[in-house]
């Protein structure tokens, strides 16, 4: 008989229940084995009537977030022998922050709506023909947003942001960080139009620089930095406008590229 | 434009969802948000300081006998110890702000982002000097 | 630009005050606060101290560093307030407060200075 890990799992059936309750499964416990094998292990073998998200196993698609232990985690990167040992289980919840649907999903529309209004794709005032051929960069330029474009949208950043919990207007980390992304790429003329949205107060000013979005990020993007950069910005934006007003809407951060 | 920033939207006719309510406490559940809201309230004790300053300049305006009940006032142990509570959350706001300050600014220098760590170093270098030239004007008499 | 947002100006002013405090309060406290009054470095007399206040420059700069330093902590605490007690419904007073009273603060502080003599 190998050597069992006792997985606590969040259960919420919305036609059954009015509250969310834990059921607890006790699945072998391999060396190379994630939480989120114990949960397909779980639905394979033992309850296939638990729900989750899951679908690439390698920290690209970002659909496997989760809170294990209390901590937000992308659940096929998070290895079930690191909470071994201690005997107690491992508790698996939903992401926090986010309404439940069933068990482990959570309904993430918000964010697609806000992820949609800070217009994350190149913005051109004039589209050169395809004939013309490509816009060109320099390492350096791509080096100001590369950081920024590695997010995928898994939103453990979200659930790690108590100002997201406390008031859900905010914008949030991963919106604003992939905001940044094409506000600082060479190619992109729309920081203006991004400005509207982002510069309200409940864009970036509700941020109180917790840093807690960047520490669970899998993918070391830095949203923190991107929204307190951007906090930069737009009052730097805000005062030439108020000294110089016939300037304002033209310069608008192109100049920071 | 969208109508995100006055409401939140999610999907319309969807079953009953469960939400949690944030508790009020919040702050209290994990240490990297305890070590927050202590940051935060470090502003309390600079305001304190504020305060304190404003005590000294009325004092030394009022005259020698004056000033001389200031000093006194604040050999009173309640306001050392206030005092010396200022003194590790107004430290504390200090190390936190220099530490953040590379991630809040980005310093570019020849097409390159300056190290974070020699921004933070910088930061510190300048606290000293700062602190040095204060503390000499000071107690130049 | 959509409407203008004061946001950016406060933030900017606890930016500034926050700076200012964290680069010249812990030695100012440190001194008036513990080292003076509890003997460890000899206090500088009141002949000394008031001669310095009176000239123009380290008046200036106490003003400066009250009116920054309230304006840091207004904007601060406001937000500490927001989220660490979730009391949205007061948002407006303690909007007021805040800045209220770095307002007050900033001009006590002026008119403690400019009335120095």
């Amino acid at each position: 008989m190998a050597e069992t890990i006792s997985v606590e799992v969040a259960r919420y059936s919305p036609e059954r229940d009015t509250e969310p309750s834990s059921q607890r499964y006790d699945v072998p416990l391999h060396k190379d084995w994630v939480v989120l094998d114990a949960l397909n292990y779980i639905k394979d073998k033992m309850d296939g009537s638990l729900t989750f998200r899951w679908s690439c196993r390698m920290g690209i698609c970002g659909s496997c977030g989760m809170m294990v232990n209390g901590e937000p985690k992308l659940t096929c990167a998070t290895f079930l022998s690191d909470y071994a040992g201690d005997g107690s289980p491992v508790r698996v919840q939903p992401l926090r922050y986010f309404p439940v649907i069933r068990d482990l999903v959570v309904e993430i529309t918000d964010f697609m709506n806000k992820l949609q209004s800070v217009k994350p794709w190149l913005i051109r005032g004039d589209e050169k023909a395809v004939s013309e051929g490509e816009y060109l960069q320099t390492p350096e330029q791509l080096d100001r947003y590369k950081q920024f474009s590695m997010c995928i949208n898994c939103l453990l950043c979200y659930a790690a942001c108590p100002v997201y919990g406390l008031d859900p207007v905010f914008i949030g980390p991963a919106a604003i960080a992939l905001a940044q992304r094409y506000n600082m790429d060479s190619r992109d003329e729309g920081a203006g139009e991004r400005m509207d949205v982002l510069a309200q107060h409940e864009g970036i000013w509700g941020c109180t620089f917790v840093g807690e979005c960047t520490k669970v990020c899998p993918k070391h993007v830095d949203p923190a930095g991107a929204i307190q950069q951007y906090k930069l910005t737009a009052t730097i934006e805000r005062f030439k406008s108020f000294l110089m007003p016939w300037a304002a809407g033209n310069s608008e951060m192109e100049s920071a590229k | 434009m969208s109508g995100v920033r006055q409401t939140v939207r999610y999907t319309e006719y969807h079953p009953r969802w469960y939400r949690t309510r944030v508790s009020t406490w919040w702050w209290l559940s994990r240490w990297p948000y305890l070590k927050f809201i202590l940051r935060e309230i470090s502003s309390v004790f600079v305001a304190w300081f504020v305060v304190v300053l404003l005590l000294q300049i009325r004092a030394l305006s009022r005259g020698p006998q004056a000033y001389a009940a200031f000093e006194h006032w604040l050999q009173i142990p309640v306001i050392v110890l206030l005092n010396l509570t200022a003194m590790f959350f107004v430290t504390f706001h200090a190390v936190t702000w220099f530490n953040l300050t590379p991630r809040a600014m980005v310093v570019r220098f020849g097409g390159k982002r300056v190290p974070d760590g020699l921004i933070v170093g910088t930061n510190y270098a300048a606290w000293a000097a700062v602190s040095v030239v204060l503390a000499w004007f000071l107690l130049r008499s | 630009m959509a409407k203008q947002s004061n946001e950016p100006i406060l933030w900017a002013l606890f930016s500034a005050g926050g700076v200012f405090a964290a680069f010249a309060i812990p030695v100012h406290l440190f001194l008036l606060g513990l080292a003076f009054p509890l003997g460890w470095i000899p206090a500088p007399g009141y002949e000394y101290l008031h001669g310095l206040f009176s000239s123009p420059l380290p008046r200036i700069y106490l003003f400066a560093l009250c009116f920054l330093a309230l304006f840091h902590w207004a904007h601060r605490f406001r937000y500490t307030l927001y989220d660490g007690l979730q009391i949205k419904h007061l948002n407006e007073v303690i909007f007021v407060c805040c800045y209220g009273g770095a307002i007050f603060g900033t001009v006590l502080a002026g008119y403690l200075l400019w009335n120095f003599h």
